[in-house]
């Protein structure tokens, strides 16, 4: 089994699920609850917050634990928006979000905000003076993701902050859920004030994310009840989840410093064996992308039927990102790119982790050659 | 810096004449201790200095545990070479590429522990400097405030070369001065006492009263933080006794006037506790009161709670004010866990008013009603002792 499609979700690390299951069968007492079980199981928590915050240089006290990217992305652009939004009505994204962000923003639509939908060149990328021109006395959030999820291209997110820098009532929020472990941001150089992490990207469980809050930065709620993580986040707090997710999180981070080079090996033998198919046209920009995720298309191919056929390999890729691959509609990121809707509809996404190797790489190239050449067959 | 061993130097000790052994002794028990999961690393002892040999360990890892080891002056990353000048120059050099960086500047600092040696300080001095310079383009020399100070100690068995000198925690090595028993109340100031006096030499056993169902299990598990949070300076082993204190206090509240309960609780406390000292073989009872701090901290209530033992009491933080020690409390990691809002057994049944200046003779004919000693003995009785160590925390640690 060659798994490609770790943009979707990541396989847990053992260690990871070895500390769920410990934490949840023997810590399981609730945070809250006075007595001794309540005291470990906090205990517990306060060491994966601590652990947490490390990792990334910041604070314990700027992180809320979530459900994971979906609930991160509504809880910093919701919450920003309906805390702030006496200040202004208007605010920023762009064309290239994930769901979560985009019909995020559609929904402050329908209650009143003005969104700008910022475009992209044709590597994906958002230009930093695109979003100046878009700041008015009106906006109060800008909120850019950092890796695209579909092609893997790095948004200028330090230039974006040191930009924003110069309007200190625009706050600006970084979906980071792709970066996290594959492309290093630093929190406190870019200015970031909320930054968006789920852990199944990452190894650890579905079900478990966190947001980073800059301290001093208020967003309204939404969740409300037994006012946990500082009442931004009402609901018992998933110990076991947090704590696998510090694990993961550790292992991950430690895998980057360790195989980047490896993992930046494995994805240039893909582009590279691929790139021998004159059918093969590569979306991911060739510099300023993510070491992870290789987009391309195969010209004449539907993406389904290539998706299939390789599955009967016991190779796993993906058409777009996962959450709107069933839709069949062509990639909204590919189409901002410019690239044509019949192109973008054959589009395929690889997407790797520090697990896969150069073995794997190549007899997926081979593979893929090798069904090129037979569909061709049977397709003429 | 490829070094294979670490130079450790002491502070006082050395000046501890006839008893240098004993507190040498007690160092090297420290840093075995603090190293323990490295088993090849070996601490050798000797009068003035001593030595880690890493074979093979990490080095790194090893600086990190010792940083926090009291009896510590300073220590260095080293090089051990022979007494050939030949050899020691092309070790000094090797050492000295690895460390430089373009536009540093540096000196020798040479010492020369063995009189016999054939070349003296300044000489060598000269002879390493010249080697650094012949083999080095651009090096430049600042005596007075060098990048890189290259030490070199001639010593009878070895010469040592490092470049590197680390500032250790200082104080004196933990046992070298006695065991004493620590008052733990699981407030701001107690855990400070405890540092300080580890760090002045003692052996610390924590004494903390619980009084169940009044004061909750979250307040033990938040004494027993505290605790490991002062075994760091330990190599991670503390030993904390707990007292059930249930049965006395509420024999306090029926026999003695309220305004006066606060004096009693804390002579029954002290009572215990030496009992506790004395059967663990301690000297001194250790408290974190600062005078005036609180109506129980008052001269007059020193006066009036010291007087049930003629066992020295140790107060390191009497003169101290409340945000010194608050300051300290930080920085060893204490104070987060000692604000947490969990009752302990003297908030709970604080009395309204309590007497700030006590009166002696009026808290002895209170007591004198009501026989405490049989609730004294139970209690030191059915004291539970927990034994901090690193292998039950290596048990949470693996889950992160």
């Amino acid at each position: 089994m060659i798994y490609f499609d770790n943009s979707a979700t990541t396989k847990p690390y053992k260690e990871v699920i070895d500390s769920f299951m410990k934490v949840t069968t023997e810590y399981f007492g609730n945070p809250s609850s006075l007595h001794r079980m309540g005291g470990e199981a906090e205990k517990l928590l306060n060491i994966a917050r601590k652990q947490v915050a490390e990792l990334l240089e910041v604070r314990p006290s700027e992180l809320i634990f979530t459900s994971g990217g979906t609930e991160s992305n509504n809880l910093a652009v919701k919450g920003a928006a309906l805390m702030h939004r006496n200040r202004g009505k208007h605010i920023v994204t762009t064309v290239i979000e994930h769901a979560s962000i985009k019909e995020t923003f559609h929904q402050l639509e329908e209650l009143g905000f003005h969104v700008t939908y910022l475009p992209v060149d044709r590597e994906g990328r958002v230009q930093v003076k695109d979003v100046e021109q878009a700041l008015s006395g009106d906006t109060i959030l800008v909120s850019v993701m950092h890796v695209n999820n579909e092609v893997g291209t790095i948004q200028p997110i330090e230039k974006i902050g040191n930009l924003l820098k110069n309007y200190p009532k625009i706050l600006f929020h970084v979906d980071n859920i792709q970066g996290i472990g594959k492309v290093p941001l630093n929190l406190q150089t870019s200015s970031i004030d909320l930054c968006s992490f789920s852990a199944h990207k990452f190894h650890g469980l579905k079900g478990t994310g966190f947001l980073y809050v800059r301290d001093g930065v208020k967003i309204s709620p939404l969740l409300t009840g037994g006012d946990q993580e500082r009442k931004h986040r009402s609901g018992t707090e998933n110990v076991a989840g947090i704590v696998a997710l510090a694990k993961a999180l550790r292992l991950t981070l430690e895998n980057e410093k360790k195989l980047l080079t490896r993992l930046q090996q494995v994805k240039e033998t893909i582009v590279h064996g691929i790139s021998e198919l004159e059918e093969v046209i590569i979306h991911t920009p060739a510099q300023g992308s993510a070491p992870h995720i290789i987009n391309f298309s195969i010209k004449g191919f539907k993406a389904e039927v290539f998706v299939h056929a390789l599955g009967e390999k016991d190779i796993f890729v993906s058409t777009t990102s996962a959450c709107s691959s069933k839709k069949q509609s062509a990639s909204s990121t590919l189409m901002a790119m410019g690239v044509n809707e019949q192109i973008a509809k054959s589009a395929i996404r690889i997407s790797l982790s520090y697990d896969n190797t150069t073995e794997e790489a190549l007899f997926v190239v081979k593979a893929i050659k090798e069904m090129v050449n037979q569909l061709k067959e049977v397709m003429n | 810096m490829n070094y294979d061993r670490i130079l450790i130097r002491y502070g006082e000790i050395s000046t501890k004449g006839r008893n240098r052994h004993k507190f040498v002794e007690k160092l090297k028990k420290s840093i075995q201790l603090a190293i323990s999961d490295f088993p090849n690393a070996k601490v050798q002892g000797q009068r003035e200095r001593m030595y880690i040999v890493l074979n093979g360990e990490n080095g790194d890892e090893i600086i990190e545990r010792i940083r926090g080891i009291f009896g510590i002056q300073s220590f260095s990353p080293a090089v051990k070479t022979t007494k050939d000048i030949e050899e020691m120059k092309s070790a000094a050099l090797t050492l000295f590429r690895e460390v430089y960086k373009e536009e540093k500047s540096f000196k020798i600092t040479a010492k020369r522990a063995d009189k016999t040696y054939e070349l003296d300080t300044n000489e060598l001095n000269q002879e390493f400097g010249a080697h650094l310079l012949k083999n080095i383009p651009n090096l430049r020399v600042d005596v007075k405030n060098p990048d890189i100070d290259l030490r070199v100690e001639v010593r009878p068995e070895a010469t040592y070369l490092s470049c590197e000198n680390i500032q250790g925690a200082g104080g004196l090595p933990i046992g070298s001065s006695g065991k004493a028993m620590l008052m733990l109340s699981g407030g701001i100031d107690s855990p400070v006492a405890g540092y300080l006096s580890m760090k002045r030499g003692l052996e610390v056993e924590a004494v903390h009263f619980f009084s169940p169902p009044f004061t909750s299990e979250r307040s033990k598990q938040k004494v027993i933080e505290l605790t490991e949070k002062l075994a760091k300076a330990n190599g991670g082993y503390f030993t904390l006794h707990i007292v059930p204190f249930t049965a006395i206090q509420q024999a306090i509240q029926k026999q003695i006037p309220e305004n006066y309960t606060m004096t009693t609780t804390r002579r029954m406390m002290l009572k215990i506790t030496d009992h506790l000292r004395a059967k663990h073989d301690g000297l001194a009872i250790v408290t974190g009161e600062s005078l005036g701090q609180v109506a129980s901290q008052t001269l007059e209530s020193m006066y009036a709670i010291n007087d049930v033992t003629s066992t020295p009491i140790l107060r390191p933080l009497v003169m101290m004010d409340k945000t010194d020690i608050i300051n300290m409390a930080k920085e060893i990691d204490t104070h987060d866990i000692s604000i947490q809002p969990y009752e302990d057994c003297c908030t709970v049944f604080v009395p309204a008013s309590p007497k700030t200046k006590p009166k002696k003779d009026k808290v002895e004919y209170y007591e004198s009603f009501f026989d405490f000693e049989p609730l004294i003995q139970k209690a030191v009785q059915n004291t539970e002792t927990i034994r901090i160590s690193p292998q039950e925390k290596a048990e949470i640690e693996e889950l992160f």
